[in-house]
């Protein structure tokens, strides 16, 4: 229980909680806004994770040029991936989508002389004794403590450290984000969601539209991943399976389509739900012992999923003219 | 040579894995709009009625793998009745709700098998050591097995879908449901012989994939979900004959790929990655499949 009461232990939840709701926001924008169905979300996470930290450790770049190389990684496998939605069915978009994620995630753990394989990042091939891509960002990040502790008047851990970056991060692509969707061109991508048919008809650029929202979204996810790199300085092909990218999913449409505030709310909510069937001593979770726990938990989340088509499309903040999932 | 024909048998059986998914995917798929994306559970469910009926209560194999597909197509049924039509009801009837729906049940399936079963591997009880020799290629016997089951499995389903009345109807109301609806073909008892079909035609998948992997868990039928949709967009979307087709093909094309002969072949690790070139160039060239026509919108 000690660890419930302690402000460290927030401190790392709300930082998780800010990156995966980043990443949120990148499904918001090309989902939720524009309607595409596209499963890489994670994947976009795992090119700006290995870029970067490859990029670092083998190659020598600097911390900026890592990050900036690594975004445009990311931006250019959505692109790429974003291309059969300019001409196919939604459908099909989805399942190359995703098909396209594993294969991310396949090639991180197999191609052990680039990325490390199953070891992670730990193993990336030379660096002297481990992974030292974060080393020119704990400058940054001690710097940045310091001007927090300034305020403060008592030093702040790293936790708290990322917290703070993390939500400024989010808040300063929220910014655009909101004034985007308000933009004309973002009247044309949710013109797209509603009916594709009749945008084009009206002359609008669906296609052009299409790929910049595949490739912000890309560059969202990649910053998602690099914070997510950075503050956990290790990380395994993994971290980035189909079931964190149906995690965050689930996020969103619990907190409704369309706009960037209910990301986070989403992301609360299935948060306390998740980590409750865990951490939680009550009845009847007491009974369990910590597998079965884990077992229960994603059992959980597939019925809260399920609830929700059937019962809230619209998640729990989201305008029923936002929904996408019914219709 | 013999390294060509030991991967061409393997790519078949993974193959016809792959094809008789593929055909009860793409039903449904056609016909209701669902992706089922927890059909490969529905598959590793089958495998563990097969162990209970097998191993439990001591059934022999064959008489386990066709109390298994009953087992499964009453299970496929009874989620029709309680699940999808009840969704379908409330408003959930565009892809992605029921995409959406079916990852949410995917998990369900999964995470309750465990629960109830554990996380360590199974068996069926048949001689796992005992290899057969054939023309020079090796086959374990219950690979031996899957593949005689395999081999009555897909003649029966080329002739239900093909002769039966069921079958055909079910193909006239993939293909056109408002002509079929105008022909007399009744939809909703259409929907429960299609659920049939499906359940039965994972039932004998999922034990068929036991049989090959020797052992399994939980996952089985989840790990290769991906692979039985490129089959299915292969055979075009609601395309039973494609779909039967296209399994085939993309079990053996995999295979092969690491053929020593081929340059080399490719690292054997890397079979998913051809898995999604074969997608790609489809998507890129073919999207309606291989044996389809141009339909896509």
């Amino acid at each position: 229980m000690s660890a419930l009461v302690s402000g460290e232990f927030w401190a790392l939840v709300g930082t998780i909680a800010g990156i995966y709701s980043l990443l949120g926001l990148s499904i918001q924008l090309q989902f939720g806004t524009t309607g595409l169905m596209i499963f890489a979300q994670t994947a976009y996470m795992a090119v700006g994770a290995y870029t970067m930290a490859i990029l670092t450790v083998r190659v020598g770049v600097g911390l900026p040029g890592a990050v900036l190389i690594a975004i445009a990684a990311a931006m250019l496998f959505s692109f790429v991936t974003t291309m059969p939605a300019v001409r196919l069915r939604g459908d099909y978009l989805a399942i190359f989508t995703l098909a396209s994620a594993e294969i991310v995630r396949h090639v991180a753990r197999n191609a052990d002389n680039l990325t490390g394989g199953a070891q992670g990042s730990i193993a990336i091939p030379g660096g002297e004794g481990g992974s030292q891509f974060d080393s020119g960002w704990r400058l940054v990040e001690s710097e940045v403590a310091a001007i927090i502790g300034s305020f403060t008047g008592n030093p702040v851990s790293h936790n708290v450290t990322m917290l703070v970056i993390v939500w400024t991060v989010f808040l300063l692509i929220s910014a655009p984000f909101a004034l985007a969707v308000r933009s004309p061109w973002g009247r044309v991508a949710k013109a797209i969601r509603e009916d594709e048919l009749a945008a084009g008809a009206l002359g609008k650029r669906i296609k052009r539209i299409k790929l910049q929202v595949g490739v912000l979204g890309g560059a969202i996810g990649a910053i998602a991943g690099i914070l997510f790199a950075f503050h956990f300085g290790f990380f395994v092909p993994d971290d980035f399976a189909p079931l964190t990218l149906l995690y965050v999913w689930t996020a969103v449409i619990l907190g409704g389509m369309g706009r960037w505030w209910t990301v986070p709310v989403g992301s609360l909510v299935f948060g306390t739900i998740y980590a409750g069937t865990r951490f939680l001593e009550i009845p009847p979770i007491d009974l369990l012992g910590a597998a079965e726990r884990a077992y229960v938990r994603l059992i959980v989340v597939g019925l809260l999923i399920i609830a929700l088509m059937a019962f809230r499309p619209q998640g729990l903040l989201g305008r029923r003219e936002d929904s996408v999932l019914h219709g | 040579m013999t390294e060509f024909f030991q991967l061409f048998v393997n790519g078949l059986t993974a193959g016809a894995v792959l094809a008789i998914s593929a055909v009860g995917i793409t039903l449904i798929y056609g016909l209701l709009n669902i992706a089922n994306f927890a059909h490969g559970d529905y598959l590793t469910l089958a495998a563990f009625a097969a162990f209970g009926f097998n191993v439990l209560l001591g059934a022999h194999i064959i008489i386990a793998t066709l109390a298994a597909v009953a087992t499964i197509a009453i299970f496929a049924v009874a989620l029709e009745v309680i699940f999808w039509r009840p969704l379908r009801r409330r408003g959930a009837r565009n892809f992605i709700s029921l995409f959406l729906s079916s990852l949410g049940l995917a998990l369900v399936i999964r995470y309750s098998l465990f629960l109830v079963a554990g996380p360590s591997s199974r068996s069926f009880a048949v001689d796992r050591f005992s290899v057969v020799e054939l023309f020079g290629v090796r086959l374990s016997q219950s690979a031996l097995i899957g593949i005689v089951i395999t081999v009555i499995a897909m003649l029966s389903v080329g002739a239900l879908l093909a002769y039966s009345t069921v079958g055909r109807t079910v193909r006239a109301l993939g293909d056109n449901p408002s002509l079929a609806a105008v022909s007399g073909i009744d939809p909703n008892r259409i929907t429960l012989h299609a659920w049939v079909i499906a359940g039965s035609l994972a039932g004998v998948a999922g034990v068929i994939q036991a049989l090959v992997l020797t052992s399994f868990d939980a996952n089985m039928g989840g790990t290769f979900i991906l692979a039985m949709y490129v089959a299915v967009i292969l055979g075009g979307i609601g395309d039973a004959y494609g779909a039967l087709v296209a399994g085939l093909v993309v079990g053996t094309l995999t295979e092969l790929s690491t053929w020593t002969v081929l340059a080399g072949g490719i690292d054997p690790r890397y079979k998913p990655i051809v898995l999604f070139s074969i997608l790609a160039v489809v998507l890129v060239f073919r999207p309606y499949g291989i044996l389809g026509r141009e339909r896509l919108r």
